[in-house]
């Protein structure tokens, strides 16, 4: 099943077995979308890591196939967002229907001018061969397949992992572990930390098919269609003419039963009619889980991505928010191993992924509960919520299909300098993420850099920190009505692209002592 | 303090023909089953939550009226 041709990457027997281990400064285990991310933004950095994966292919299966605006702007600076868009399926638009009738539809990024849409559709088979074609180009990234963690010693000055390879087990020692290994992480089970949350009884079918028909390049989502009368169903083109239906199919269904291709088969052909025609390219019953660790840092070791949380695929949360998790750690942890910051930062990457994990989780389970309410009420709410949308504009407010995946702010970080100026009524505020704009022929987030930058519009003769970037801007034009900026505004960016702090009339001592907090120093640690 | 008596919930009439609402509200279930009324009332509920207009008193009429209970 499936028309992806899978390639196995190379396995050499680990150099540890003949006696020359070398201490390691950064080990990333698990190679998804997570862990090939922070590995190329750790290199851009100029940070080496050792990456391991305990199989030697990409993703066995589509999986996470909505790549959010974010994303892309973080595959950006590693190289990885123009073979994604490329190859995959743009999209910024959907549908709901209710039976066989559109109630409404809806447009994620109605005003031009950034450089990514809201949205590409591509399968994580082949965003995961793009990530490994970079790492694997790159010096400073060891790419280790067939290396499977059993065991870990997260010591307070360093952590040795147990590594089973095809020629036996060997001990790796790292300065730092981070732990990108999935909702069924291994690191997270040997370290036995607790990973609770809320379990979820319905039933999905994903049926990934080829067909030969126009798809439409956008979201659909039924409920009540007449092809599946009793439940709702979930629509996403892919690249390859590649199709997601996702079928809800309620608490009761037969796991086993539901997968069989001929049952499969018999829902799709309601659905498309006696002459489509298809293959099927990847089938999965699926329930799921709303989870949090409690702590993302545990000394030496860090969690990111689904090892750390995960959520229902309602709204595309999952693989997008394991990416912010990395993009917001790989500054952090560079300027740490680099002696530049204190450990202490890694704390905000704890505080501030955490708040977004919640958020996402929020999110989710409330697209949950309004898709498979839990209790009678709930579904009255919900079924009248339908009924009042198509005629009464202001029920599609409440009408929660998914909240598709925006960057999550970070409000409160210990790394943003809260506002002085009273008069801001617009922008993004300290610890949301900075807003593409137009640039001289460019973009404004290809302006920023890899390291810190500020945003200085119409305001001269500014002397910034060491390492920082000055992007100059008219306080006039698209960028400045997105910033609410008037002459002498000045944005501080993180390297991650968040807000760190902004003022109307900045001396370069407030920016000096703003960049210095943002750097993770100046608070007791 | 609780929000139902705190943050702007009126408790005078502000309608002008109140036994014409009244009734109104009620015949309108008349020939309703219960699954009927309830999917009603959740239509009537939404469309009044937007017609007010005030996230806080519409969250504070919901206090008020698990408190009322």
């Amino acid at each position: 099943m499936g028309s992806y041709a899978y390639r196995a990457y190379p396995y050499r027997r680990p150099p540890e077995l003949d006696g020359t281990a070398t201490r390691r400064g950064v080990t990333i285990v698990g190679a998804g979308l997570a862990g090939p991310t922070l590995a190329l933004l750790l290199a851009r950095h100029g940070v080496p890591s050792l990456l391991l994966d305990e199989d030697d292919t990409v993703s066995v299966g589509s999986r996470s196939i909505c790549q959010a605006k974010h994303t892309l702007e973080v595959w950006d600076q590693i190289g990885v967002a123009a073979p994604v868009v490329a190859k995959g399926v743009t999209w910024d638009q959907g549908e709901v229907l209710l039976g066989e009738r559109p109630i409404y539809r809806f447009h994620l990024q109605p005003e031009p001018g950034h450089k990514f849409p809201a949205f590409v559709n591509l399968q994580q088979y082949y965003v995961e061969e793009y990530l490994y074609a970079r790492c694997l180009a790159e010096p400073l990234i060891e790419l280790r397949p067939r290396h499977k963690v059993v065991g870990i010693d997260n010591g307070a000055e360093g952590v040795t992992l147990s590594v089973e390879t095809p020629d036996g087990t060997v001990p790796i020692v790292s300065d730092w572990v981070v732990a990108c290994d999935g909702v069924r992480s291994a690191i997270r089970r040997l370290l036995d930390l607790p990973f609770p949350g809320e379990v979820f009884d319905d039933r999905f079918l994903i049926a990934d098919i080829r067909l030969r028909a126009e798809l439409p390049a956008e979201r659909r989502f039924w409920f009540y269609p007449p092809f599946h009368p009793t439940n709702s169903v979930l629509m996403h083109r892919q690249a390859d003419d590649v199709l997601r239906v996702d079928f809800q199919l309620g608490r009761d269904a037969d796991p086993v039963e539901e997968a069989k291709p001929e049952n499969v088969d018999r829902r799709l052909r309601g659905m498309f009619g006696p002459d489509a025609e298809w293959e099927h390219e990847w089938t999965s019953v699926y329930t799921f889980t709303c989870r949090s660790l409690d702590r993302f840092v545990h000394g030496r070791t860090i969690f990111a991505g689904d090892s750390a949380h995960v959520v229902s695929p309602f709204g595309a949360r999952g693989g997008n928010s394991g990416v912010d998790d990395v993009d917001n750690l790989a500054w952090k942890l560079a300027r740490v191993v680099r002696g530049e910051s204190f450990q202490a930062l890694l704390d905000s990457y704890d505080i501030e992924r955490r708040a977004a994990a919640r958020e996402n989780i929020r999110q989710s389970t409330r697209s949950t509960d309004f898709i498979t309410p839990k209790f009678a009420a709930s579904r009255v709410f919900r079924d009248a919520t339908l009924a009042l949308a198509r005629d009464y504009p202001f029920a599609r407010a409440f009408l929660n299909s998914g909240r598709l995946s925006v960057a999550t702010a970070a409000p409160g970080s210990p790394l943003s300098t809260p506002d002085i100026d009273a008069d801001w009524t617009g922008g993004p505020a300290p610890g949301e993420p900075m807003i593409d704009a137009p640039h001289t022929n460019r973009w404004l987030i290809d302006q920023v850099g890899k390291g810190f930058a500020l945003l200085a519009f119409d305001a001269d003769g500014l002397r910034p920190p060491r390492d920082v970037t000055v992007v100059a801007l008219s306080a006039s034009g698209v960028a400045a009505r997105r910033y609410g900026a008037a002459p002498g505004t000045v944005y501080l960016i993180r390297p991650d692209r968040y807000v760190a702090a902004r003022w109307r009339q900045p001396n370069d001592a407030v920016i000096e002592k703003a960049w210095r907090r943002a750097c993770g120093e100046g608070r007791a640690s | 303090m609780t929000a139902a008596s705190g943050s702007g919930l009126r408790r005078d009439l502000a309608l002008k023909r109140p036994d014409d609402v009244y009734n109104a509200i009620v015949d309108a279930h008349r020939d309703l089953d219960d699954a009927a009324c309830r999917a009603f009332d959740a239509r009537l509920i939404l469309l009044l939550a937007n017609q007010v207009g005030d996230d806080a008193a519409v969250l504070a009429a919901i206090d008020a009226a698990r408190e009322t209970a």
